[in-house]
């Protein structure tokens, strides 16, 4: 942090301005001139907010696809199946136990098995070979999509949320002042809010995994030098196995998030791959820390550009992506 | 003798179609089997399945045969799926397409192929048929602006409102609804406060329902499909509480009927539709009655959706018009052209006309979403209004003065 800031002195400035301005924007009321000029600040506070949420769930199917590639150097372009495979498996387990917990349990099992199955049937048998294992992988996404419209349909499902956390919930956080003095707090959705946080404790989680413990020591021995890592003893095949599973189990609870909050049908399933990919280059290849900042960053652009520039709102997100391989192509927070 | 055995084997093909094409009619259907709209493309084609059901596939001693073709209700998967029926297929009718744009694409296609008949299946935007129409394109079913007829009304007169916001997907459709709804409630002195266009397939509705006004006395969704089910979701979980009006897809049993329990905001909502699904009509009643007889309960809405009606009327329109002319499809099809130019059906939802845009004159109905008690929803009627044109009643003159319906047409003023 602070060799950032005496590398760049200049952006290190701009940055702290911009959280400064940022923070202000949240917790003061806004004077009216600036409601005018820009909409309540209800909305402005709506959006940011959901824009972070929505980055949640960008990073839960992105982190999955950013861990494969940074060990495997795969670019499973099945991800995105993955994820749509995870919330109808959610879907139904919701339905026949009236579980949402146990819909979460039972989608990362189940697609962390698909993924096992993927690596020793698939992937394992190709290894190293990335332009073949690409074109795999886009086959069998439009396969699993085939398959999954045959035994789904066309229709869109609905995880149904768990009664306590359908509603809103007030925030801590000012938007107007009634002409009485009494301040109005933000309302939110607080199953966005329960899902957030479980997106960050996830993150959280495999950051510690990835830094702190042995398995993760070895996984990241194996994103540098494979061969090496190999040849010491350790059992590589093995760690590809378990860290697919984990991306694929990620998917599938991605997959259930989204079947909560938004709803799952075929289509889906392009749509986020095209999203982590998206988040993934923003972020930078293969690091977990870039697809949160990635997720964050799609995330805002996406709800901020819905509702302040609506006609050229899909534009702002591959905007940002042209701008990062233009400028930094290697992804914000790529190691190397 | 190579070349000569591919000769004969070309020759028995040829024939082969030839003794084909004089017993059968082949007819394309294409509806929204993929995207958003796949709910209502398949509730579309169980109103065409039940339509062949009743009326049966003959015409005279030729046999229809109908060719299935998937879009996903953006303009250029209906033209390929169009094309597709046309050149591969070889398919002499179309009944075609189901959305909006597609509609749009459709007609304008349709003049590239002027010896052949297009009936539309059930889309709705207004300028497909109301600017430079197909003399080949026909219409039985009202546009967006048609379906809405009788809703300002009722919600500035009966309801009491004054002031209302829109939210609507970004198309030829909705535009066309809202048209309808704006030069009605506006003509009377209603305000609407904001209109926001959302894409279609949009999933995340948060910052679109933060952004609702709050000081207005209803909130008018103009949204189908996924985007429906997906808005209701986020407006339960948001904490809405607005009341509601609704567009024609958007109070319709592909939502009504959708699983889960946020469609229960919708109760006491106010709309407008070519249907209404209490309907005592006992025409109304029969087909109900068909649609629920075609189809295990599990695999149909309780009650058909204006998708559903809408690909019954067309094909029966169709069926009814080539049984008038024998099936006779000579001369570029011009005596079927003529038959359905002028044929006057007595469709399940009120009589159905072309005008001379072969646009439909059909009648409307003003409805609001009950619950039967048994946690179905289902739209009761308020008012029937028979005898809807394209121009809402206004004169030709004054209704061209209004402009196209867009994202801002019309002006919230009196025409």
């Amino acid at each position: 942090m602070s060799r950032f800031i005496e590398r760049h002195p200049i952006w290190s400035l701009v940055i702290l301005l911009a959280v400064a301005c940022l923070a202000w924007l949240i917790i003061a009321v806004w004077p009216p001139g600036l409601e005018e000029a820009v909409g309540r600040k209800k909305v402005f506070l709506s959006a940011v907010f959901n824009g972070i949420t929505l980055g949640g769930l960008y990073f839960l199917v992105a982190s999955g696809f950013t861990l494969i590639f940074g060990l495997m150097r795969n670019v499973n372009l099945a991800h995105g199946s993955l994820y749509l495979f995870g919330g109808y498996v959610g879907y139904g387990i919701s339905t026949a136990t009236g579980s949402w917990i146990l819909a979460f349990i039972a989608a990362f099992i189940v697609v962390a098995v698909v993924g096992v199955l993927l690596q020793l049937l698939v992937f394992r048998r190709m290894e190293g070979q990335d332009l073949r294992q690409t074109m795999v992988t886009i086959g069998l996404s439009i396969v699993f999509a085939d398959l999954m419209l045959w035994a789904f349909g066309g229709d869109f499902y609905q995880i149904q949320t768990p009664a306590w956390l359908v509603g809103p919930v007030q925030l801590p956080l000012m938007t107007a002042m009634k002409s009485s003095g009494e301040a109005v707090f933000l309302q939110y959705p607080l199953v966005r809010l329960v899902i957030f946080c479980g997106s960050v404790v996830i993150g959280v989680l495999m950051w510690l995994a990835l830094n702190r413990t042995r398995v993760g020591m070895i996984v990241r021995a194996g994103v540098d030098d494979r061969e090496i890592l190999a040849a010491t003893g350790v059992q590589i095949q093995l760690v590809f196995v378990l860290v697919f599973a984990l991306g694929a189990g990620l998917a599938g609870i991605a997959g259930v998030v989204g079947g909560t909050f938004q709803s799952i049908s075929p289509g889906e399933d392009t749509r986020f791959l095209l999203a982590s990919l998206v988040v993934v280059i923003v972020g930078g290849m293969g690091s977990i820390p870039g697809a949160a900042l990635g997720a964050v960053i799609i995330g805002l652009a996406e709800q901020l550009g819905s509702v302040y520039i609506p006609t050229y709102a899909i534009v702002v997100t591959f905007l940002i992506m042209v701008l990062v391989l233009a400028l930094r192509p290697q992804g914000l927070l790529a190691r190397r | 003798m190579r070349r000569v055995g591919f000769a004969v084997v070309t020759a028995l093909l040829l024939s082969g179609t030839a003794a084909f094409a004089q017993e059968k009619i082949k007819v394309g259907v294409t509806a929204t089997l993929e995207g958003t709209y796949t709910v209502l493309g398949e509730d579309g084609m169980r109103g065409h399945v039940t339509a062949l059901n009743v009326l049966g596939k003959k015409v005279g001693d030729k046999e229809l045969e109908f060719v299935v073709a998937s879009t996903d209700a953006t303009p250029d998967s209906a033209v390929r799926a169009v094309r597709k029926l046309i050149e591969q297929d070889k398919v002499q009718i179309l009944l075609s397409p189901l959305s909006g744009d597609e509609g749009i694409a459709v007609k304008n296609f349709a003049k590239t192929h002027p010896e052949l008949t297009f009936v539309n299946a059930a889309s709705g935007a207004q300028e497909t048929t109301y600017v430079d129409p197909a003399p080949n394109f026909f219409r039985f079913n009202m546009d967006g602006a048609q379906w809405q007829v009788g809703l300002g009304k009722y919600a500035y007169e009966t309801k009491g409102y004054r002031k209302i916001a829109t939210v609507g997907e970004d198309y030829s459709f909705i535009y066309t609804q809202v048209f309808g709804l704006a030069l009605e409630f506006c003509g009377l002195g209603g305000k609407i406060s904001s209109r926001q266009w959302v894409p279609l397939g949009t999933k995340d509705f948060a910052s679109v329902i933060a952004a609702l006004p709050d000081d207005v006395d209803a909130i008018y969704l103009g949204l189908g499909g996924a985007d429906a089910v997906n808005f209701l979701n986020q407006y339960q979980q948001a904490g809405g509480k607005a009341h509601l009006m609704g567009g024609s897809i958007m109070i319709d049993q592909t939502i009504l009927s959708s699983k889960g329990n946020a469609k229960n905001a919708l109760i006491g909502t106010i709309a407008a539709s070519g249907q209404a699904d209490t309907w005592e009509d006992p025409r109304w009643q029969k087909f109900v009655k068909a649609y629920q007889d075609s189809f295990p309960p599990e695999k149909r809405f309780p009650s058909p959706s204006l998708l559903a009606t809408n690909y019954y009327d067309s094909t029966m329109a169709l069926i009814l018009a080539l049984r008038e002319v024998n099936g006779d499809l000579s001369d570029n099809q011009s005596k079927l052209k003529a038959a359905l130019a002028k044929i006057e059906i007595d469709a399940p939802n009120g009589k159905i006309k072309l005008d001379s845009n072969r646009q439909a004159i059909g009648t409307n109905f003003v409805t609001e979403v009950v619950d039967d008690g048994k946690g179905a929803l289902f739209s009761k009627v308020v008012k029937v209004i028979p005898d809807v044109n394209q121009t809402l009643g206004y004169d030709a003159a004054t209704f061209a003065k209004i402009g196209l319906p867009s994202r801002t047409v019309p002006e919230c003023k009196k025409y």
